[in-house]
């Protein structure tokens, strides 16, 4: 019996340390950012481009490359939302009893988001040197979209899936076609799309592998879609390969910027999220 | 006036089925092309030596992957090692232990962390696992190690995948009849007998999907491994050697790899096996969670 009884209380013991080390894991990260990042964060890093001989140094900032990862994110959602809401609501509406065609397609939209960034990249790198196209903005948009429709297609679906189904029967049944229900439908789910929006919009501007070889490097910002981008993780990658002390800290304090804009961007989709599964509770 | 109505819901109905099936077949077009790029390589050198040579010297055009596969195997074994038994636990605790309000608390830092990109993992990785290997752990076991090592690539890449395995177990744990438990724990044993030989046995599909899952995740990450690895193409053969995984062999090297002849070929044929392998993984983890999902619906 005292056997039995120290036996739980040995695992309750282990399973509380390793979920403090789990869900501190995440303090630990963003504590180790903060304490390297802060010393170096000055206004220059966010509101100027790299001045001459930043890299062994000198005076400049990274706004190249937070404009950069802007435009590539903001980008590659837009261009994947234009995509993924036809295919969530055709997955959901047009299928009708082919439940298992849905399934299907769910399951394929799984394993195409468990693919590697590295291999779209690769994959977007091999497109474009079949085409002639040299590293882009346009290159690393189309690179990230493809990164990102999976997670647009998903989340949009678990999201029209929440509607009751009564509101379609209803607006069907008073005579309006498919089409014209899935805009009653796509009304009710706004919420939703932002949550996606800003899931999508998240993972687009942290990756690195996929724009690695399609969007290059450039320390001005992009004025046209044929101009080479820079990305902050790409900036932040390449800082810190730096021998020079100077640059190496810019990249932790360029880590630091990365870690705020994607920490906001969950923090208000989880928001979004709860909101909008109250809403559907009523 | 109706069939203008019904057209307009006819015609929107292809496009959508042709996006549907474009954005589908993406899959494919990724294979293929991966594929065709690496047959160059493949005619020259037959798969059998590619995938068991160690020698790797591109100029000569020598292609050995054996180092990169052990790099890969090496660093994904060390994570899964350390992340399955961590996230078990904390999902055992999350689900059997906690009150509602604790787990509202916990759930949301899980969260949290699957939101950080990998190259701020790969940042920590530099500034707080390398150093700690290096001063504190190395020091016990070897004589020298820098702590870019792959024991460094596993533990980031452990804490890269703590959320997807919490998420997955705490999800399929959830849907274990309460009654079972009830029924066990009314029969005297204690919580965590009730774990071990309940909601375990239960729960075993699901933690099989999950890892699987979790593995293909390791196998793919590039830029936080290749940032505390080492990048040496050697087979480590200690937790403190170096490593270099394939997914970091590609990332390095797009730059040179037009200007050396099969090169690009040989560097192809890697995408191709990381997405030959990963997707197959990814394939049997989704159905078995399908499976378990639709019992559940049942």
């Amino acid at each position: 019996m005292i056997r039995r009884k120290l036996e739980e209380n040995f695992f309750r013991t282990l399973m509380i340390l390793a979920t403090i080390l789990v869900t501190g894991s995440f303090f630990l990260i963003v504590g180790t950012i903060l304490y390297r990042g802060v010393p170096f964060m000055t206004w220059d890093m966010i509101s100027k481009i790299p001045g001459g001989g930043f890299y062994i140094g000198k005076e400049g900032g990274v706004l190249n490359a937070i404009i950069g990862s802007l435009y590539v994110a903001g980008g590659a959602t837009v261009l994947g939302l234009f995509i993924s809401i036809p295919v969530a609501i055709y997955i959901n509406m047009y299928l009708g009893g082919r439940i298992w065609l849905a399934n299907g397609l769910r399951i394929a939209f799984d394993v195409l988001f468990g693919i590697p960034s590295i291999v779209y990249g690769a994959f977007g790198f091999l497109i474009m040197v079949y085409f002639g196209i040299r590293a882009s903005l346009l290159g690393g948009i189309v690179a990230v979209t493809l990164l990102v429709i999976p997670i647009l297609v998903r989340t949009l679906d678990e999201v029209i899936r929440t509607v009751p189904k009564e509101l379609g029967d209803a607006t069907l049944s008073l005579g309006a076609t498919r089409w014209e229900t899935a805009k009653v439908v796509i009304r009710q789910i706004r919420p939703g799309v932002f949550t996606a929006i800003l899931l999508s919009f998240g993972r687009a501007i942290g990756d690195v592998a996929s724009v690695l070889f399609t969007a290059g490097f450039s320390d001005n910002i992009p004025t046209s879609l044929h101009q080479p981008a820079a990305t902050l993780p790409l900036a932040i990658f390449f800082q810190l390969g730096s021998p020079v002390a100077e640059v190496q800290g810019r990249a932790y304090a360029s880590a630091l910027i990365l870690t705020i804009i994607v920490l906001i961007i969950t923090i208000l989709s989880s928001i979004l999220a709860k909101r909008f599964s109250k809403n559907n509770s009523r | 006036m109706t069939s203008l109505r019904l057209l307009k819901d006819k015609v929107y109905a292809k496009i959508m089925l042709i996006f549907t099936i474009l954005s589908v077949a993406v899959v494919l077009v990724i294979g293929i092309g991966l594929y065709l790029k690496s047959v160059p390589v493949l005619n020259k050198i037959s798969l059998y030596t590619l995938l068991t040579s160690s020698v790797w010297k591109p100029l000569k055009g020598l292609f050995g992957f054996f180092p990169f596969i052990m790099g890969t195997l090496w660093v994904t074994a060390i994570a899964i090692i350390i992340a399955l038994p961590l996230c078990l636990l904390t999902s055992f605790f999350i689900t059997e232990y906690t009150p509602n309000q604790l787990r509202k608390i916990l759930v949301p830092f899980v969260n949290l962390l699957s939101g950080i990109p990998p190259v701020i993992f790969g940042v920590w990785g530099v500034l707080f696992i390398v150093p700690l290997i290096q001063d504190h752990i190395a020091p016990h076991f070897v004589e020298f190690s820098t702590g870019y090592s792959v024991l460094a690539g596993g533990i980031v890449l452990a804490v890269m995948i703590f959320p997807l395995i919490v998420s997955i177990v705490c999800e399929v744990l959830n849907t274990i009849p309460k009654d079972l438990k009830d029924a066990s724990l009314a029969l005297g044993a204690t919580k965590w007998e009730t774990i071990r030989k309940v909601s375990l046995r239960k729960a075993k599909p699901g933690i099989i999907a999950a890892t699987v899952l979790a593995v293909s995740r390791a196998f793919g990450e590039t830029i936080a491994v290749l940032m505390v690895c080492g990048n040496n193409a050697d087979v480590p053969h200690s937790v403190f050697d170096p490593g270099y995984p394939l997914p970091a062999l590609i990332a390095n090297n797009y730059g040179e790899m037009l200007s050396i002849p099969m090169y690009d070929s040989a560097l192809m044929f890697a995408a191709f096996l990381l997405f030959i392998i990963i997707l197959l993984f990814n394939v049997i983890s989704r159905i078995i969670l399908a499976r378990l999902e639709r019992k559940l619906a049942l």
